[in-house]
């Protein structure tokens, strides 16, 4: 499995993470030599064996409909980087 | 010895009865921790010390130990991984894109924690995102182990990602600290520092207010210098949360009561698997000593064959970055944490989490987001959950057979900062013993077994049914009183 | 959907020839419930910007999803509603993508295995015919929150109140053909909805959106490439986007050109819609199960309770109405179309002749409603009102030329038929010896128009009939009036 430069520049883009040109071929090289690595998997025969879903045999517990959260503006707020008034901000999208 | 260094030396357990007969107070304690902290932060441990916090705490601890109202960890010192989330205290899972965070709360166990009386002394140093195996992967920075080869002072390696964690402890700067362990981010660097180390069942301890790494793998879990003393935090930190979805509603039971019984008729199981090719021979030998141990006491040990273990690391490889890929988008730079500022959103994003993303967060990334892609969901993604499936499947069948099981905890000792980083698979094959327990969701413990020839501690880790605790418990016990661990670091406090 | 359902009328004629049109609808409709899918904070529309949000919501670090009891109740009872199969078993997944109103950078949703599976939905068309309309799938999801892109000339401003609010994304199958067929889906729809109590259904507040997925291909072929436009928040505007969408596909594919398979924005000011998203910036979501939740498992006896507490739906009532009331299709359909016309007309029609009612209510009294625009709740003239008018007509109180009369002195006043009638003494004169007595007079008074009734000149006959009514201010009953001059001048 090797990765090239293009597939890394693909999935840093679906990932937002921007890769500088001088790590784009030490990352391919880095991704193709894991890619290898786990590539091995595919040996083994998983023929009718159901994917596992969770590591803890329990019940999806459920919530009573009740409002017993939220009101707390603020306390969302005042981590935020940036905002204006009572606003997340972000440069604007132009959809 | 001054007072405030030997009991930073004493046991958890020691230290609660001490409070409670009133022979020191917790403020003296917490102050001789606080010392401790101070004159070893050279081994870079802590990410945030909260002596103010702690000093108040222990007021809080003292009134209520003079009143005799104590609770279990009533003025008891401990240090948290810079993982959960603490009310009013900087919280950066240390990272850059985290660096300001302050939560408005405070994950389920650490309050937990607080409840039973014990006293916060900050938070610990640990591999970005919980993502490594030699805590090289910190935006703070290497965490120093305070062991040291014979004859050769280079700063070694805590292991990862829990460094800090395990280092405090060690180096006697905390009776007991709180790590987390994804693939043995708590287990390894509990066998590099020669102490102990407790991961837990899945679903045991709540993950709620616990930054997500890989959330079907991601559990709490103690540090501390005895098996004891390591069922005792347990015991304050473990329990249903109806906050956590994946937590299980069943009682918590008496950890500390499991250590009155011995091992005598127990069923050990050896997984032959686990003898992987090239394997040190110390190791080996540990391995064997600890089987000894264990038959002196009158248990059984019996080979036993997990014929999917070999393919557990790479599993794992897909499955907790595949999680984390998606875990950490919310590090935008929008609601919290680091932003680099640019002219459109995009740019924004790919700024903001391409500085603010360390190199191995970076890859795990990139490699979760690769596996989890169209066309390649089904060829990584469901094929790593399948072989999950096959894994936990040899645990249970395993367990029919015996009660318990032996393995080492780590392929080595610590190794010194630097080494093992050529490429990152090599740094990986660290978790090779410890990753087939957090696949298959069982409880694990590593508890110190010797040292190696240049003096650095391994561990031996015992494999224990879902929420067996207890065995490994009793186990690890056995282990320990057989091992009788005494030697110390070289840089330690007191 | 079979060719069967192509009838005629709903192929659209371009220069090469007729096209048939292929409506498929996505509705997201919100659930109808105090606090979040997944988080404790209140749904309520138009609270102030970041006050409905929980850590949860905004997706702090640490924070997990704990499912809410009565979204998963409010989307079986919908499957019910919709003849649909409800799965056992569930399953939550992420839907990876960034965007600054999805905080986590991904949207839980259901993907695989949605908890409603295949069902129907019965339409009603303008010419009183019916049709069923299937139903792909119905599943559980959170919504986004809002990015507000008019407040600032450099920003967009974020507010999560909605973040995390329980949406049913409703999938039709492609069975529909034209806009008004996807009109009648979209009425049947929310009709069921606000029946059933699981969404209000009000698209001006965003609680129920829909995305078209539009193709057209010759009669009979097989389907053409499919676009999809957005977000279209009324059932006019859903109209108009077909329209646009079908005539710009027929152009294109007219002009010898191919549809790109892409999704388009609906602009309500223009009626148009334009490309948002080409096919190389394609999404790729890597949807896999959520690991901070379990399979959502529903109990067999819960769906049996829930659909043992289901209403009258309106398919049901239309069916009763036609067999109780012989009500004509197409009046029973628009009388179910909203529940509270519905309850309004049988208050109206029981104890009384129901035809006479839905003449009334689909009549003058709807006519009345729509140009006070005041909803039934408000309205002056309430069911016990007008059936008292009715009741008045029913025993010839009233003739129906009065009758419309006092009914608007009704709504003016808001007083019943019968003070009115007791003001303006406006009883109709049915005592046959009162009339005889005005009839012998006008007769009398004018020898000269009996000679030309003699004379066989019938048109005065209706002078005599006005003569008599104006004598009685227009009292008498018509009827009796014609049989007494006819007996009078014994013709
Ligand atoms: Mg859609
Ligand atoms: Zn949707």
């Amino acid at each position: 499995m090797t990765v090239d430069t293009t597939t890394v520049r693909k999935i840093a883009r679906l990932a937002r993470i921007r890769i500088e040109d001088a790590e784009e071929a030490t990352l391919a090289q880095e991704l193709g030599g894991i890619l290898q690595w786990i590539d091995e998997l595919q040996a083994v025969d998983t023929e009718g064996v159901e994917p596992m879903t969770s590591a803890v045999a329990t019940e999806l517990h459920l919530r009573e409909d009740a409002v017993t959260d939220g009101n707390a503006q603020e306390a969302v707020l005042s981590n935020a980087p940036e905002r204006m008034a009572v606003f997340y901000t972000v440069p604007k999208v132009v959809e | 010895m001054s007072v405030s260094g030997s009991i930073t030396h004493l046991t958890l357990a020691e230290m609660r009865e001490l409070l409670v007969k009133r022979a020191f107070s917790s403020k003296e304690l917490t102050q001789a921790h606080l010392d401790a902290m101070e004159d070893l932060r050279s081994l870079n441990a802590f990410t945030v010390e909260t002596a103010d916090k702690a000093l108040a705490m222990a007021e809080a601890a003292d009134q209520r130990l003079a009143k005799g109202a104590a609770r279990p960890l009533e003025g008891v010192p401990i240090a948290i991984k810079d993982l959960y989330c603490t009310e009013g205290v900087e919280t950066t899972a240390g990272s850059k894109i985290l660096k300001g965070f302050v939560p408005p709360y405070e994950s389920t166990v650490t309050a937990k924690l607080w409840a039973s009386g014990a006293v916060m002394t900050g938070k610990l140093n640990m591999d970005e995102f919980a993502m490594g195996s030699a805590n090289m992967n910190s935006a703070y920075g290497p965490v120093a182990n305070p062991w040291q080869r014979s004859g050769d002072n280079r700063d070694l390696v805590p292991g990862g990602s829990s460094g800090g964690s395990a280092a405090a402890v060690a180096a006697r700067i905390a009776p007991a600290s709180l790590g987390t362990d994804t693939g043995g981010s708590i287990r390894q660097p509990a066998s590099f520092c020669g102490i102990v180390g407790m991961k837990p069942s899945y679903g045991r301890c709540s993950r709620w207010g616990i930054v997500a790494f890989a959330s079907s793998l991601d559990q709490a879990g103690p540090f501390t210098r005895t098996v004891r003393d390591s069922a005792i935090v347990l015991g304050q930190m473990a329990g249903y949360d109806p906050m956590d979805s994946t937590s299980v509603d069943r009682p918590v039971p008496d950890y500390e009561a499991a250590l009155h019984q011995d091992v005598k008729g127990l069923v050990i199981g050896v997984p032959k698997e686990y003898r992987v090719p090239g394997m040190s021979p110390e190791i080996e030998r540990l391995w064997k000593r600890g089987m000894t141990w264990l038959e002196e006491q009158g248990a059984h040990i019996r080979e036993i064959s997990l014929p999917h273990t070999q393919h557990a690391l790479p599993t794992y490889y897909i499955v907790a970055p595949a999680e984390a890929s998606s875990n950490l988008a919310r590090y935008d730079g929008v609601r919290f944490g680091a932003r680099v500022p640019e002219e459109d959103l995009t740019g924004l994003y790919e700024a903001t989490r391409g500085t603010g993303f360390g190199a191995e967060v970076k890859r795990r990334i990139l490699i979760g987001t690769y596996v989890l892609s169209a066309g390649y969901y089904d060829a990584y993604y469901n094929k790593a959950r399948r072989i999950r499936t096959l894994i936990a499947r040899d645990f249970s069948e395993a367990f029919e057979k015996v009660d318990a099981i032996l393995a080492p905890t780590a392929p080595s000792a610590a190794f010194a900062q630097g080494e093992n980083m050529d490429d990152p698979v090599t740094m990986y094959l660290n978790d090779v013993f410890t990753v087939p327990a957090s696949l298959a969701g069982l409880p694990a413990i590593s508890v110190p077994g010797g040292l190696t020839e240049d003096g650095l501690p391994l561990g031996l880790q015992v494999i224990g049914k879902a929420f067996d605790e207890e065995m490994v418990l009793r186990v690890g016990h056995a282990l320990e009183t057989a091992a009788h661990f005494t030697h110390l670091p070289q840089r330690i406090a007191g | 959907m079979s060719d069967t359902n192509v009838s005629d009328k709903n192929l659209v004629q371009g220069r090469t020839g007729p096209w048939e049109v292929v409506i498929g609808l996505e509705v997201h409709a919100q659930v109808t419930s105090k606090s979040k899918l997944f988080s404790g904070a209140a749904t309520d529309f138009g609270a102030e910007p970041n006050t409905q949000v929980s850590l949860v919501d905004a997706a702090f670090p640490g924070m997990l999803p704990v499912m809410n009891k009565v979204c998963v109740e409010q989307a079986v009872r919908t499957g019910l509603g919709l003849n649909a199969k409800i799965n056992l078993e569930s399953v939550f997944e992420r839907k990876n993508y960034f965007y600054p109103d999805l905080p986590a950078g991904y949207q839980i949703s259901q993907y695989e295995q949605p908890i409603v599976g295949e069902g129907q939905v019965t339409i009603d068309l303008e010419d009183g015919s019916s049709r069923e309309i299937g139903i792909e799938r119905l599943h559980l999801e959170q919504d986004a929150g809002k990015s507000l892109h008019d407040q600032h000339p450099k920003m967009t401003f974020i507010d999560l109140n909605r973040s995390g609010v329980a949406l049913m994304e409703i999938v039709s199958k492609p069975d529909m053909r034209s806009g008004e067929e996807a009109g009648a889906y979209l009425t049947k729809l929310r009709a069921i909805l606000r029946y059933l109590g699981t969404c209000d259904g009000n698209m001006a507040e965003g609680s129920m959106r829909a995305d078209v997925n539009l193709s057209i291909r010759r009669p009979g072929e097989a389907l053409g490439t499919r676009t999809e436009t957005k977000n279209v928040n009324s059932i006019r505007f859903v109209q108009q986007a077909i329209h646009y969408e079908t005539l710009r596909q027929i152009e294109v594919l007219e002009a010898g050109g191919t549809i790109d398979q892409e999704t388009r924005l609906f602009n309500g000011m223009t009626g148009e819609s334009r490309s948002l998203r080409s096919k190389e910036e394609a999404h790729d979501y890597r949807y896999f199960p959520d690991p901070d939740l379990l399979p959502v498992k529903v109990d067999p006896a819960l769906i049996e309770a829930i659909r043992a507490s289901l209403p009258e739906l309106p398919d049901q009532k239309k069916a009763r109405f036609i067999e109780a009331f012989e009500l004509k299709p197409i009046d029973a359909a628009i009388l179910v179309a909203d529940q509270e016309r519905a309850d309004f007309f049988e208050a109206v029609a029981s104890g009384r002749d129901a035809k006479l009612a839905s003449t009334w209510v689909l009549g003058d009294y709807i006519a009345a409603l729509n140009k006070s625009g005041s909803s039934l709740g408000e309205a002056p003239v309430d069911a016990a009102k007008l059936g008292g008018l009715i009741d008045l007509i029913a025993d010839k109180t009233l003739s129906g030329r009065m009758a419309k009369e006092v009914f608007e002195a009704m709504w003016e006043t808001g007083k019943t038929a019968g003070a009115i009638v007791d003001e303006r003494g406006l009883k109709q004169i049915t005592d046959s010896g009162a009339i005889a007595a005005v009839v012998d007079e006008i007769i009398a008074n004018n020898p000269a128009q009996v000679e030309q009734l003699k004379g066989g000149n019938m048109k005065v006959m209706g002078w005599f009939v006005g003569q008599t009514m104006k004598a009685t201010q227009g009292k008498a009953n018509p009827g009796m009036v014609n049989q007494l001059l006819k007996e009078k001048l014994d013709l």
